[in-house]
């Protein structure tokens, strides 16, 4: 790996060395100890998306006013950031919320662009922000609603709400392991059926399991072919 | 055409086949799981990952900068969509100004490249259904299109031609009269395309009431870009949150009205139309100045959040990214793939057509695998 070359003070000696002459290699180092090593140096990361709250001068758009009279409660936090409304819902409440932006007559929110997740390992309680990415295509205006989960827990599913949402739900769990109740369908999509974790979970290596294809190809294969069947049957 | 699929004329069991993922009509590896009832298809199952290089992962551990060589590889036969849209979001995070004339540039670069995609789309659209010719006529101009590429930015395919902040370079010398000039080669041979398809009848039989989707449910399953506007719904996002200098620029936005496949065959030829008309204000109107912005040398946004979409050739392209302010990559970016969205509406789509009109409405979806499995 390019990166891990290039942190290695050991790795640039060489160079200097005869090429004939191999230079002696430092021990190998585990992918572990390389992280490890990595997460010392970089400065930790933040518990948590830091939501800002709308500055004095910008005044709160209806919808957002109008979600807030008709389900209080629901909309725990709203923030402002580079133009972007975001609401932050309870998880419970967040299938009234998406029917309630569905068919407002002011917010219109008819079009699902984009659910997503971000991981915070070490914040407190929840460690996912599930973010919905909705915009109007009659009024023209977009908003994003946040919802927050622990690990094991499941959001309620809005592909009930917007369709669009099956797939993009389906790869959010694929990618971070959130569930999806009242999902229709809810399979891995990008990764194969049969893979092990959640890949883009912070605490994933970056160069992939590794483990089980390198320490024994013959179970790995064996599992792969025991699932192949079964699907062709 | 109604879709007939309760009553079959002979009690037969329904037959499950495999299309793709090795299938020169599946324009990559996409694999279709079709469950036939005669020839009719009754459900369709797409299966979808085996192009995934995990290029959401890789950005967290990529430079700000850097992530623009992986843009390129999402769509590859439109790329520099890509780059624009990443290259604004980061933008906007850092609430950067970017000069007036590196902004006509990139709506110039994002329309041509416009034009590559839909040539692309268009030939090979046309050789699924059966029309070989056009993908040679439609190739030959794409050509052009990519050696303007070349001298721009020195890449024909992976162009990696946008900064944060601005562009790599400014226009080589005498490239605009070139650009001009190819405006005119594309609408003369647009004519061509269409004595070859518009009025065909076997292309007509063949798209005319094929993959019907109301306006309506194309919105409820989010799909974006031409597929959308064929269904008759006027939502173009350089109309309607607009970026680069498309708020300068006159055009129209194209819609079908029945939602079928010839609709979006419309929709798109008209949109080359367009793209044409957007190059030559943009060229004709050039501003003098820089082509790079102030930006820090260490590119580090404040912690927060956003979202920001452009419409590339294929829909709306979104990247939502967190920064936490502290690293030199993004904590997390997202890729909101048109082609992945639109994709997603496939079985919808084929559901009660035949096996032969399969292949026409992967087509006329328009998908790049690179984009769907990112």
């Amino acid at each position: 790996m390019a990166d891990t070359e290039n942190t290695d003070p050991a790795g640039e000696k060489p160079a200097a060395v005869p090429s004939q002459a191999p230079a002696p290699k430092p021990p190998a180092k585990t992918p572990a100890a390389v992280a490890a090593a990595k997460v010392e140096k970089a400065p930790p990361p933040p518990p948590g998306p830091p939501d800002q709250a709308a500055p004095a001068d910008v005044s709160v758009p209806d919808y957002i006013q109008a979600l807030q009279a008709a389900l209080p409660g629901a909309v725990t936090q709203v923030s402002y950031w580079v133009g972007d409304w975001t609401v932050i819902v309870a998880t419970p409440r967040l299938l009234d919320v998406a029917h309630d932006l569905r068919d407002a007559a002011g917010a219109k929110f008819d079009y699902c662009s984009d659910v997503t997740a971000v991981d915070w390992p070490t914040r407190a309680g929840e460690r996912f922000d599930v973010v919905y990415c909705l915009y109007s295509t009659s009024l023209r205006h977009r908003l994003r609603v946040k919802t927050r989960v622990a690990d094991g827990d499941s959001v309620t599913s809005v592909s009930g709400v917007w369709a669009a949402a099956n797939w993009l739900e389906r790869e959010v769990w694929d990618m971070f392991g959130i569930r999806f109740a009242g999902h229709p369908d809810l399979r891995r999509i990008l990764m194969p059926d049969e893979w092990q974790g959640h890949p883009q979970r912070k605490d994933y290596p970056l160069e992939g399991p590794g483990e089980l294809i390198l320490e024994s190809p013959q179970e790995w294969l064996k599992l792969r072919q025991s699932f192949n069947e079964a699907e062709i049957e | 055409m109604e879709p007939d699929v309760a009553r079959p004329m002979f009690d037969t069991d329904e037959l499950v086949i495999n299309m793709g993922p090795q299938h020169p009509a599946t324009h990559g590896v996409l694999r279709v799981v079709l469950k036939l009832d005669g020839e009719k298809v009754v459900d369709a199952d797409v299966v979808i990952g085996y192009l995934h290089r995990g290029v959401e992962k890789l950005s967290e551990n990529r430079d700000w900068t850097q992530i623009v060589l992986l843009t390129d590889r999402l769509d590859y036969v439109a790329s520099a969509a890509a780059n624009l849209a990443y290259v604004e979001t980061v933008e906007k995070l850092l609430s950067l100004e970017v000069p007036r004339r590196a902004r006509y540039i990139r709506t110039i670069l994002a329309e041509l490249q416009r034009l590559a995609s839909h040539l692309v789309w268009l030939g090979s659209h046309a050789m699924d259904i059966g029309a070989v010719t056009v993908f040679l006529y439609c190739l030959r101009e794409r050509e052009l299109i990519l050696d303007l590429f070349e001298e721009y930015c020195g890449a024909r395919l992976t162009y990696n031609s946008m900064r944060i902040g601005g562009l790599p370079q400014d226009l080589p010398p005498n490239w605009d009269k070139k650009v001009l000039q190819f405006c005119d080669i594309q609408l003369e041979k647009l004519v061509e395309y269409e004595t070859l398809l518009t009025h065909n009848r076997i292309w007509l039989e063949r798209t005319k009431g094929i993959g019907v989707i109301s306006a309506a449910d194309a919105i409820a399953v989010g799909l974006c870009g031409p597929p959308l506007r064929g269904s008759g719904v006027v939502r173009d996002v350089r109309k309607d949150e607009p970026y680069a200098a498309y708020a300068e620029m006159e055009f129209d936005v194209p819609v079908g009205t029945n939602g079928d496949t010839y609709d979006r065959y419309l929709v798109r030829l008209e949109e080359i139309r367009q793209s044409v008309r957007i190059i030559r204000q943009a060229l004709g109107g050039l501003p003098e100045g820089p082509v790079m912005g102030k930006v820090p040398r260490l590119i580090k946004p404040p912690a927060g959040e956003t979202y920001h979409a452009n419409e590339s050739p294929k829909g709306e392209i979104g990247y939502f990214i967190a920064s936490d302010g502290k690293s030199t990559s993004p904590y997390r970016l997202r890729v909101r793939p048109p082609s992945f969205c639109n994709l997603q509406a496939l079985p919808q789509l084929v559901r009660g057509h035949l096996v032969a009109d399969v292949i026409a409405l992967i087509g006329t979806i328009d998908i790049v695998l690179g984009e769907v499995d990112r």
